[in-house]
């Protein structure tokens, strides 16, 4: 599903944020990725979904080698891949439904599929009553629903999220991983970027730890642990 | 691209406009002001063009012929002069022609060479391009039976050069005008693309192409650039045709005349929506390309 070999990435302010990842990550698995600021987490997610390309090695996602992508092909990528963010990035000129219908008009569904399958995916993130609302009216919570409403909405293989909890309160932060794992249960792929100790120490997952640019621990149902 | 696609970024573009009104009113304000200021400069441009050009159909050659020539001498010469490479035309005028005609500009005093009339016959002589007068001259000049070429010697030459030099700094100074206009449209085009730079990053990031971006960006250019060139449209033609209906009986027997209404208004209208399309078009295109790689 997703496989990274010999990634190298390094900026051109001389930073190494990736020093040889080599992973493997199998279809249907949950995966946290943690590690210290400035560890090459946040590189580690951007190169997934091409935000960043690798300055050698390869990071194949369903087949495709990110390495060798032409840029012209990014956004045929990144229609298979759902991504979520720490700041939700919603479009604040669009109510919640054009929110997520909006990556379906990009892939040029038909208003009645695009009706119904964002109807369904509100549903499913519990949103349904306020459709016509816009982003600043709503909770972080609420808007990181959103967010997440977006990024299944085309039902992708893989979700990948950078710190979806980051900005939420506890009690919204576990309403938001219950729904992270609905999306999990049903298949999908989720590759989680997270800070949060408690969340990867409960709800026990694969666990990556990023140090240094590179993997230090990888560890099935592992704890929330790095040296620091 | 699906049509339903692309009447959804006909939907963006005009929403868009609306939801970024002010920005909407700074753009088209910016458009109006200058092609209104470039489209009065074009009408006095083109007017003053055809001044020219009057001018320049006005001028030359008149060939006297030797007054001791015979009639069929001058009717030899006549055919010369018309066989003449770059001659358009030539008109015969008789030697009792020419006295009547000076008579009228001199007085009667010069009635009494009716006795014995000491002009020659003069032959008009018109140059298929007016530039060329005075090589045609100097050429009519060595003919048989040929007693004086006069066309202005000296003058002409200055006219044209004048009436030259207006033209270029005209095209110069409409070309920087336009420039200008250009310019300051693309920098507000660019600053409520700036304002969206989010908005494109997002649109990316859930996998719209560079042309599903770009598009709704050009089609407001578009309607920007319409909309801009409503006002100095209108108030152009208007103008002209006020300015036209006041000034033309006043110009009838000048050499100067007015461009006639139709079809100069609509050339003119014609030429200054294109503009506002095209430096709307330009604008947004070279203000969104920068915020494409993400």
């Amino acid at each position: 599903m997703i496989v990274m070999k010999d990634v190298y990435k390094k900026y051109p302010n001389g930073v190494v944020a990736a020093n040889g990842i080599n992973i493997e990550i199998n279809r249907g698995e949950f995966v946290y990725v943690v590690g210290p600021s400035g560890a090459g987490k946040s590189t580690f997610i951007k190169m997934m979904y091409r935000e960043e390309a690798p300055t050698s090695g390869d990071i194949i996602i369903n087949g495709i080698n990110l390495a060798t992508l032409r840029n012209k092909r990014v956004p045929y990528l990144r229609r298979q891949i759902g991504v979520v963010f720490q700041d939700f990035k919603l479009l604040p000129n669009l109510n919640v439904y054009e929110n997520v219908a909006f990556a379906l008009e990009v892939i040029e569904e038909t208003p009645q599929d695009i009706r119904k399958k964002v109807n369904d995916v509100l549903a499913l993130v519990g949103l349904t009553q306020k459709v016509r609302m816009f982003p600043n009216e709503l909770s972080g919570g609420e808007q990181q629903r959103v967010s997440i409403a977006r990024s299944i909405v085309n039902v992708p293989k893989v979700v990948i999220a950078d710190e979806p909890t980051g900005n939420l309160d506890p009690d919204t932060s576990w309403d938001i991983m219950k729904i992270f794992e609905e999306i999990n249960a049903r298949g999908t792929t989720i590759v989680m970027a997270t800070h949060n100790k408690e969340i990867v120490n409960t709800i026990r997952h694969r666990v990556i730890v990023v140090e240094g640019g590179l993997i230090t621990r990888d560890e099935y149902g592992g704890e929330y642990a790095y040296e620091s | 691209m699906k049509a339903r696609t692309f009447r959804r970024h006909l939907r963006e573009s005009f929403k868009s406009l609306g939801r970024n009104s002010w920005m909407t009113f700074a753009s088209v304000s910016a458009v109006t002001v200058t092609l209104l200021l470039v489209g009065v400069f074009i009408a006095i441009m083109m007017n003053l063009n055809g001044l020219a050009g009057n001018l320049e159909k006005d001028v030359e050659i008149k060939v006297i012929a030797d007054p001791a020539a015979g009639q069929e001498a001058v009717a030899a010469l006549e055919k010369k002069v018309k066989a003449t490479e770059g001659v358009l035309e030539v008109e015969y005028s008789s030697r009792d022609a020419e006295l009547d005609k000076m008579i009228k500009s001199f007085g009667d005093e010069l009635n009494l060479y009716r006795q014995s009339n000491p002009l020659g016959d003069a032959l008009y002589v018109k140059a298929k391009d007016p530039h060329k007068t005075a090589a045609i001259a100097k050429k009519i000049d060595t003919y048989d039976y040929t007693y004086e070429v006069v066309y202005g010697q000296g003058k002409i030459e200055k006219l044209f050069k004048v009436l030259n030099t207006g033209r270029n700094v005209g095209l110069v100074l409409i070309l920087a005008l336009l420039f200008t206009a250009m310019f300051l449209i693309s920098n507000t085009i660019r600053i409520t693309i700036v304002a969206r730079k989010t908005e494109i990053g997002i649109m990316k990031l859930v996998g719209a192409t560079n042309n599903f971006v770009r598009i709704p960006f050009l089609l407001e250019g578009i309607w920007l650039g319409i909309l801009g060139s409503l006002i100095p449209m209108a108030v152009i033609s208007i103008g002209y045709y006020k300015l036209y209906q006041e000034m033309a009986p006043k110009l009838q027997e000048e050499l100067f005349q007015l461009l006639p209404t139709t079809p100069f208004i609509f050339q003119l209208n014609g030429l200054i929506l294109f503009m506002g399309v095209f430096i709307g078009i330009w604008g947004s295109f070279m203000s969104v390309r920068k915020f494409l790689k993400v």
